[in-house]
């Protein structure tokens, strides 16, 4: 569905549609630009600050658009014991881009999740779909330097 | 009911909360994110108390009053909580006390005065954030921020603006605008009603000290000072006297003593004001067109129409407001008269107000690339100016404003209050319209403090229906109703600070109501006692008719005293 048919959906049904409407925009566009923010404001009658305000709040939420690669980490529990931090310092480092944040040329974005359900494979790492289990500094680097490869064939 | 407070019986009513209880018996407990008339949130736990049937801890503002409860508001629980949060809200606070400009007026530095609080004892990871100078008006410095967020429920209840809004979330969350851009390009009308409630140096006014210091410095430069109405009743207490006690001829004699050229008084261009915009109003109703007819003197209020009232954009008065009307004739005929070139004045303007400095700088404010108003102080600027040349207020001798554009009648002078343009308006409105004067000049419907008064008034055969507003969220209300088809209001003041320009954002930072109040009175009392209190009979206000305007909505009032207001796009 379409982003302005979500919008008509939704004409003037007040605030308590607000999540709702961002996750469904979210789902068909992939993030939230500053013109869809405001659009929704109007269409529920919210100030755009709110919005935003509301937006941020959450972390499901993206204000940059997915990069060709788009990076889940995880977070949670037993990747975290596992080393996961570190692992997400050297993605940030290495992409010098911060979480939730897409690189310059598009290439990448990194989204942090809590919990990707995949515990016995921790830490790890989801690039569009696909999982790399047990993720170490090292092979961290070998993956990203091989997406570059494959990008430029 | 009956409630136990520090082991005292008191009477409490139902729906009361704790804190009502507690202030009105005259026990002081600390509060934060607490706005006296609104909702409360309860978000910064600073007014807990313990209620010792529950054994809980609760927070005074938001907890409605119940049977049996028996509340300790100074038990070591509360204040080592209350110690504990202060604490919390330093641990990232920035250690740059000596040079925030509320040093000695910080609700923040207060607490942990009150609350013994002499030691680091949390160190908490500072938040790097950079200031927001982008807005000429405002500064927003985010790293002093403790996200009490009264500055958010200001602009959203009071304002129905909502420019800012707490963002993000956890230890990340800040107060910011719309993808986190300045507040420049975002709907914010520059009120300053944020900066009043800020309980730090989160929020201030743009200084423009420096650019005056060097201008007084500049032996080139005529520097020509106006100061509104509402300044004269409203820094007394800030200089050790009377509240509210007007003050205007020792302010005249400190303002030479600071080095100013030229002293003139906002209440003469106030009445020059009228003088345009009752020929307007009169206008109006006789051909019906744009009714109602909304007045223009609110730079915030302007603003505001600009981006969320644009359908009244024609409704809107032409007239600049008495600051820029005052700014353009100082660069025209004052300069002309005195045989100054206008490019060696420098105009400066003290307002109660923020919004002013946008105003000042706006480009529909300029004569031939040369703004009518150069810099504008708010009040606090203006004290920290008297502070700051040692000027003792005290052993001045009350001096008149500079001839001729000092001479001020009180129809001017009420323009500081909510319902002050419309009074003035509508006493010379029927005199142009009956020829006589009115019998009673006082027109006591629309004063006070309430966000929206509406009387009828009877000028001749005509019905002119009045609504005065202050408060932009109370604007739109109104706003909504004539849209839906209401015909019955021809005329309307729209003042966006509670209370008028006293109550403005530029004003001493001070939370209470009766501050207000007592500068409002203040000025009523000034119209009680002065002989001219119709703007028509103002003697520099006829002389400059006579020698200069010819006639109000001339062609060179037209050029010089109106302006024209376009929709502004912003992000809403």
């Amino acid at each position: 569905m379409k982003t302005e048919e979500i919008l008509s959906k939704y004409k003037n049904t007040g605030r308590d549609n607000l999540i709702p409407v961002l996750q469904e925009i979210q789902e068909n566009e992939g993030w939230l630009s500053e013109k869809i923010i405001s659009d929704v404001g109007k269409c529920l009658n919210i100030p755009a600050g709110k919005v935003y305000g509301v937006a941020t709040f959450y972390n499901q939420f993206r204000f940059q658009p997915k990069g060709k690669y788009h990076i889940q980490i995880c977070r949670g529990t037993a990747c975290h014991v596992l080393g996961s931090s570190s692992v997400l310092q050297e993605l940030e480092k290495s992409l010098k881009i911060k979480a939730d944040e897409t690189s310059r040329d598009g290439l990448f974005s990194i989204e942090v999740v809590a919990c990707i359900g995949a515990c016995g494979l921790a830490p790890v790492i989801c690039i569009n779909g696909e999982f790399h289990a047990k993720v170490t500094v090292d092979s961290l680097k070998k993956i990203i330097s091989d997406l570059k490869t494959q990008n430029l064939n | 009911m009956i409630i136990d407070i520090n082991n005292k019986k008191v009477e409490a009513n139902k729906g009361e909360t704790v804190l009502e209880v507690l202030n009105r018996n005259g026990i002081k407990v600390p509060t934060l994110c607490h706005i006296k008339n609104m909702f409360p949130t309860g978000a910064c736990r600073m007014c807990l108390v313990e209620n010792t049937k529950t054994n809980k801890l609760i927070t005074s503002c938001s907890s409605p009053v119940e049977e049996g409860m028996d509340i300790l508001t100074h038990s070591p629980r509360v204040t080592e909580a209350r110690k504990t949060i202060v604490e919390l809200l330093l641990s990232n606070h920035p250690d740059d006390c000596l040079y925030c400009v509320r040093n000695g007026n910080c609700e923040l530095q207060n607490l942990s005065e009150e609350l013994c609080v002499h030691e680091r004892r949390i160190n908490g990871k500072k938040n790097k954030l950079p200031i927001d100078r982008s807005s000429s008006s405002i500064m927003r410095d985010p790293e002093k921020c403790i996200l009490c967020g009264r500055c958010v429920r200001v602009c959203e209840e009071v304002m129905g603006v909502a420019c800012i809004d707490f963002t993000k979330r956890g230890s990340n969350s800040t107060v910011s605008t719309v993808f986190d851009k300045g507040l420049n390009v975002s709907s914010c009308v520059n009120c300053g009603q944020c900066i009043m409630v800020c309980p730090t140096g989160a929020l201030t006014e743009k200084n423009h000290f420096s650019e005056i210091e060097e201008a007084l410095k500049n032996p080139n430069k005529k520097v020509v000072v106006q100061y509104a109405p509402a300044i004269s009743v409203s820094i007394a207490e800030e200089l050790g006297m009377e509240a509210g006690k007007d003050i205007n001829g020792i302010m005249n004699a400190a303002l030479r003593k600071i080095g100013f050229d030229f002293v003139f008084d906002t209440t003469f261009a106030a009445d020059l004001t009228i003088m345009e915009e009752s020929a307007e109003l009169i206008d109006r109703i006789s051909t019906n067109k744009a009714l109602p007819f909304i007045t223009s003197c609110c730079p915030a209020w302007i603003k505001y129409a600009e981006e969320f009232a644009t359908d009244f954009l024609p409704n809107i008065s032409t007239c600049k407001s008495p600051q820029q009307m005052m700014g353009a004739v100082v660069k025209s005929y004052f300069a002309e008269k005195e045989n100054i070139n206008p490019d060696d004045i420098y105009s400066v303007s003290i307002m109660p107000c923020t919004a002013k400095k946008f105003e000042g700088q706006r480009k529909e404010m300029t004569n031939k690339g040369n703004s009518d108003v150069d810099a504008v102080l708010t009040t606090r600027e203006f004290v920290k100016f008297i502070k700051l040349f040692g000027i003792n207020m005290h052993t001045l001798k009350s001096e008149i404003a500079d001839s001729p554009l000092g001479s001020r009648t009180s129809a001017g002078k009420i323009f500081g209050a909510s319902g002050g343009v419309a009074e003035a308006a509508l006493r010379t409105a029927y005199f142009k319209i009956t020829g006589k004067e009115l019998v009673e000049f006082q027109i006591d419907a629309v004063r006070g403090l309430e966000g929206r008064k509406e009387t009828q008034i009877k000028i001749g055969d005509l019905n002119i229906g009045v609504a005065v507003v202050n408060g932009l969220a109370n604007a739109k209300l109104l706003l909504d109703e004539i849209s839906a088809g209401r015909k019955d209001i021809h005329f309307i003041e729209i003042m966006a600070c509670p209370g008028g320009c006293v109550g403005g954002g530029g004003q001493p930072i001070n939370m209470d109501e009766n501050a207000i109040i007592t500068r409002m009175k203040s000025l009523y009392q000034i119209d009680d006692n002065e002989n001219i209190k119709v703007s028509h009979k103002n003697p520099d206000v006829i002389t400059i008719y006579d020698k200069f305007l010819k006639e109000p909505l001339s062609e060179k009032s037209h050029e010089l005293l109106h302006t024209h207001y376009q929709a502004r796009k912003v992000v809403l």
